[in-house]
Formats: C-alpha cells, sequence, structure tokens
C-alpha cells in the first residue's frame, strides 16, 4: 500500500497536498482498495464553502459508498475534470490523476490543524487492517 | 473492529491460494472467502467475454439416500425431485409451513436412491435440521457432506474449451443442469453444468485435498484464453444481472416463491403433501402481495439493498439488491414494489411519463422499470 511521504492525511482516509494557500485533495491508495472499483464520484461544485471534518461528497463503488470528508476549511476552485468520465482513475492513480477537488484555504497557517503525517496514517491503516 | 464474540470465519480448502494471489478476502456466512482478486469490474467482464475461476467451497453440500430419498424431498421441497432423471438437476426451495422460504437449492439427482442437495453457506445448518426432521418417517439418510467437498467453478463462453483438454470424459454431450462423474486433471469429480453468472459453465465437486491440484490445472489451462479468478465481488453483479435471486436480499423466511415471481418451482400439482403446500396454495390463488421488479437508474447513482422506491414521491416498494452493471454501463437493482405502483409505473413508463425514482440517501433519483433479467448470453 502506498503512503506517500510529503502529503497529510485524515483519519476518514483522504490525502491533502498544501501548496501555499492551495491544497488538493483525494482518496487514499488504502480507501480505493478497501473501497474497489469506483463507479461514480460526486465532488463539491466550485465554490461551495468546506468545513474540516464534514461531509462534502461522496465516492461510490460497485459494492458501497462512502463519505467524502472535507480535510480542511476553504472553498473549493476546482475539482478534477476528468473522474466523472473516468472514476477508475481514483483506483487507478488515487494520488495523481485520481485527484478530487483543489480548495482555497481560509488559513494561512502551514498546515490546517489535525491532519495525520504521512507516518501516522501508515500506523493508522496497519491498526484497521487488523482484523 | 474484530468482535470477540465471532469464532474465526472457516478457511476453504483454498483460502491460501487467494491469500497467495492477493485477493481481499471478507467474511462471508461465516466463511473466509476472496472479494475480489484485483478489479472486480475486470473480474465480472471476463466472466462475460472469456471465462472466471470461482472458488464457491462454503456453499453446503447435503446428501440425501435411501430407497424413499425421493420421496421424502418431494415431502421437503416444493419441487418434485422424484421427478429428477439420475443425472439432471433442478432448481427448487425448501419452504417453512406459512410458505416462506428457508433456502433456495440446486438438488442433483445423482442415482436412483442419492441426491446431492446444495444450500446457501448461511443456511445450510438450518437446510440440514429441516431436512433432517422432514425425512425422519421415510426410508432416507440426511447427512451434511459440506466438509467432504471444495467447489470449484469455472464459468464464462469460454469455460467449456478450458475444462474440455482437462479431461477424457465427454462434456460437451452434458447438458445445462445435468451432472456427471468425471475425472479432471487426474482428480475424480462431479462435474455439473450448472452456474450463478447467466453464462455457460461448469462447477465441479472435488475432495478437499484436489481442491488446489484441480485450481490450478484450471488456471494453467485457461492461460491464453483470458481466464481470471473471480470473486464474491463479481459473483454478485454477475448473478444480478442475469436476474438470479440471492438468499437475504430477494428471498427471506418473509417471502414466498410467488413473491419472487418464481412460483414455477412450487409444484402444486405434485401428488401428496409436502411442507408450506396449503399456504403456498392460498398464495398462489390470492396472487402476490408484492411483485419483483427490475429497475434501471437514469442516473449515475447507484440504488443499494433496502433503499425506498418511490411513485409519484410515494413509498411503493425497496430495494433489494443494486450494483453497478458493468455489461449496461448504469446502475441495475431489483426491487419489491407493490403490485398497484407496478402496474401504475409501468402504463405510466409506456406513456412516456417516468415517475418511479429511488430514495438514494434523501435524493429521488429517477429510475425506469426493466425486465428481468439484464443481461441474457447470446445463444
Amino acid at each position: 500500500m502506498s503512503v506517500p511521504e510529503e502529503l497529510y492525511y485524515t483519519a476518514e482516509h483522504e490525502w491533502i497536498s498544501i501548496s501555499d494557500t492551495v491544497a488538493r485533495v483525494g482518496i487514499t491508495d488504502y480507501a480505493q482498495r478497501a473501497l474497489g472499483d469506483v463507479v461514480y464520484v460526486s465532488v463539491p461544485a466550485v465554490g461551495t464553502k468546506v468545513t474540516a471534518g464534514d461531509p462534502c461528497g461522496e465516492v461510490e463503488s460497485t459494492k458501497s459508498v462512502s463519505d467524502i470528508f472535507s480535510p480542511a476549511d476553504g472553498e473549493v476552485i476546482e475539482v478534477n475534470p476528468e473522474i466523472d468520465d473516468d472514476p477508475g482513475l481514483v483506483n487507478s492513480d488515487p494520488y495523481g490523476a485520481g485527484w478530487l477537488f483543489k480548495i482555497a484555504l481560509d488559513s494561512a497557517d502551514d498546515v490546517p490543524p489535525g491532519l495525520l503525517t504521512a507516518a501516522e496514517y501508515q500506523a493508522l491503516t496497519q491498526e484497521q487492517g487488523q482484523e | 473492529m474484530p468482535d470477540p464474540q465471532s469464532p474465526a470465519p472457516r478457511r476453504t480448502p483454498l483460502a491460501a491460494v487467494h491469500e497467495a494471489l492477493g485477493a481481499a478476502m471478507t467474511d462471508f456466512a461465516g466463511w473466509l472467502m476472496p472479494l475480489r482478486y484485483r478489479s472486480e469490474t475486470a473480474e465480472h467482464v471476463a466472466v462475460r467475454t472469456a471465462a472466471g475461476l470461482f472458488d464457491l467451497s462454503h456453499m453446503g453440500e447435503v446428501l440425501v439416500t435411501g430407497a424413499d430419498a425421493g420421496a421424502a424431498l418431494d415431502y421437503a421441497l416444493t419441487g418434485q425431485a422424484s421427478a429428477i432423471a439420475p443425472g439432471r438437476a433442478r432448481y427448487t426451495m425448501i419452504c417453512a409451513p406459512d410458505g416462506g422460504v428457508i433456502d433456495d437449492l440446486i438438488v442433483y439427482r445423482l442415482a436412483a436412491a442419492e441426491f446431492l442437495i446444495v444450500a446457501n453457506a448461511a443456511n445450510t445448518a438450518a437446510v440440514v435440521a429441516e431436512l433432517t426432521e422432514r425425512a425422519s418417517g421415510f426410508a432416507a439418510a440426511v447427512a451434511d457432506r459440506t466438509d467432504g467437498y471444495a467447489l470449484i467453478a469455472v464459468q464464462g463462453p469460454s469455460a467449456a474449451a478450458i475444462l474440455g483438454p482437462l479431461t477424457a470424459d465427454d462434456l460437451t454431450g452434458l447438458r445445462y443442469y445435468s451432472s456427471r462423474e468425471a475425472t479432471v486433471a487426474g482428480r475424480r469429480a462431479l462435474v455439473a453444468r450448472t452456474g450463478y453468472t447467466g453464462e455457460d459453465g461448469f462447477e465441479i465437486f472435488v475432495a478437499p485435498r484436489d481442491a488446489i491440484p484441480l485450481w490450478d490445472a484450471l488456471t494453467e489451462a485457461g492461460q491464453g484464453s483470458g481466464l481470471r479468478p473471480a470473486g464474491l465481488a463479481a459473483r454478485d453483479s454477475l448473478r444480478l444481472e442475469a436476474g438470479m435471486p440471492l438468499y437475504g436480499n430477494e428471498l427471506s423466511r418473509e417471502v414466498t416463491p410467488f413473491d419472487a415471481g418464481l412460483g414455477r418451482v412450487v409444484r402444486l400439482d405434485k401428488p401428496g403433501d409436502f411442507v408450506g403446500r396449503a399456504a403456498l396454495a392460498r398464495r398462489a390463488a390470492a396472487g402476490p402481495s408484492r411483485v419483483l421488479t427490475g429497475l434501471i437508474g437514469q442516473t449515475r447513482r447507484v440504488p443499494r439493498h433496502g433503499y425506498q422506491v418511490l411513485w409519484n414521491g410515494e413509498p411503493c416498494g425497496v430495494v433489494t439488491s443494486g450494483a453497478h452493471s458493468p455489461t449496461l454501463g448504469k446502475p441495475i437493482a431489483m426491487a419489491y414494489l407493490s403490485p398497484g405502483a407496478a402496474e401504475s409505473a409501468r402504463a405510466a413508463q409506456e406513456a412516456g411519463q417516468g415517475r418511479l425514482a429511488v430514495d438514494i440517501r434523501g435524493s429521488a433519483e429517477p429510475a425506469m422499470l426493466a425486465p428481468l433479467p439484464f443481461y441474457r448470453r447470446p445463444d
């Protein structure tokens, strides 16, 4: 399972890539594996205000549906234009072409509060994997 | 989270093979089973276009033997087992006295006094208990032989071409819903032309110790034919496209075979009494209280088990199974509708007015009625 070092994570299995005040958001490799083949993704429209920890969309796979929780406070400024036609990108390239949306962060802090490092997220998934 | 109360799931003779293949494993009816190996969609497509290899060793095998075995099953089941010719098989059900479905079954008549019954894993214990009690007045013995069999299925248009070279026995003459003993890859097997995918295919019963050699031989024979191992996720979407019911979804103790559109399995014309006859005869005369219906979603969102179906915004039924259909490229579902709503919706749809919807997490997503099955294999 892949957990890139340079990203931050949430306990709900989103990743967030922060560059200045803009963040790109997607779901993790662990999440896409657990979900199975993604058949539909609903992301918040451009202009939507999102709040950290609140549901703002959903990922639907062959077997289940999961909410997407915003990893940070901000406003959606772009959504992945490919994801509607090809939701399988979430499976094939969860950290790259399968990104979901970008938000302009409200806070100018370096890193929004409550996020996990790669090591912390890895530890979390290892706990959850031991069923 | 692990539940300390639940025992560890049982492993089939092939569990280590699935793990070595990197399958996502899941606890299904108390068995550790492969949910998918890589992509369940690719597995589904392989079964429709080439072939898939399934471990079905969790299914229950119950042997009923003895001079009165046929008569005992005629009393215990809705079908007429005594009328099945040796070597043939029949889809049937075991019902409670009130007509509720205890399980759906395939009955293989292996010989005049020997029947092999395949039950759903979750229901095997209940089926064995019911059959034992119902057979008690007959010269017939009921034995749970689940541990004595591994069950491997090869399903898909290439199944016969893959299996054929592994046996000297004639399988081309084996008709749908028939079985025969055969030696496959050097192992004694019972080979049945049955399945749960809507495709041609075979279900192969072997001794547990022969499961891995047979799996390996089939895997090798399928190289170059597009054979893929396929898990429970693909099995579920394949059977849904084929309009086949799943116990726990379309079938339960709360529904009769007539509700599920499967009244044909209830042989009210057979001689003698059988468990559930009176209740089922009343139900046949009265007509069903609900109708199992196919739905095709008109948006990308997928109706799921338990979601409400709406007619003119009012609840009129409930989804029993739903999935994204890889073959149709759309969401499909089966649902129980009230007969009145089903009729109104059909009339409205024919007039070009769709007002049927599924409540998908608070949003009424339009749906169209569709005949079952959603998919029929080309001849």
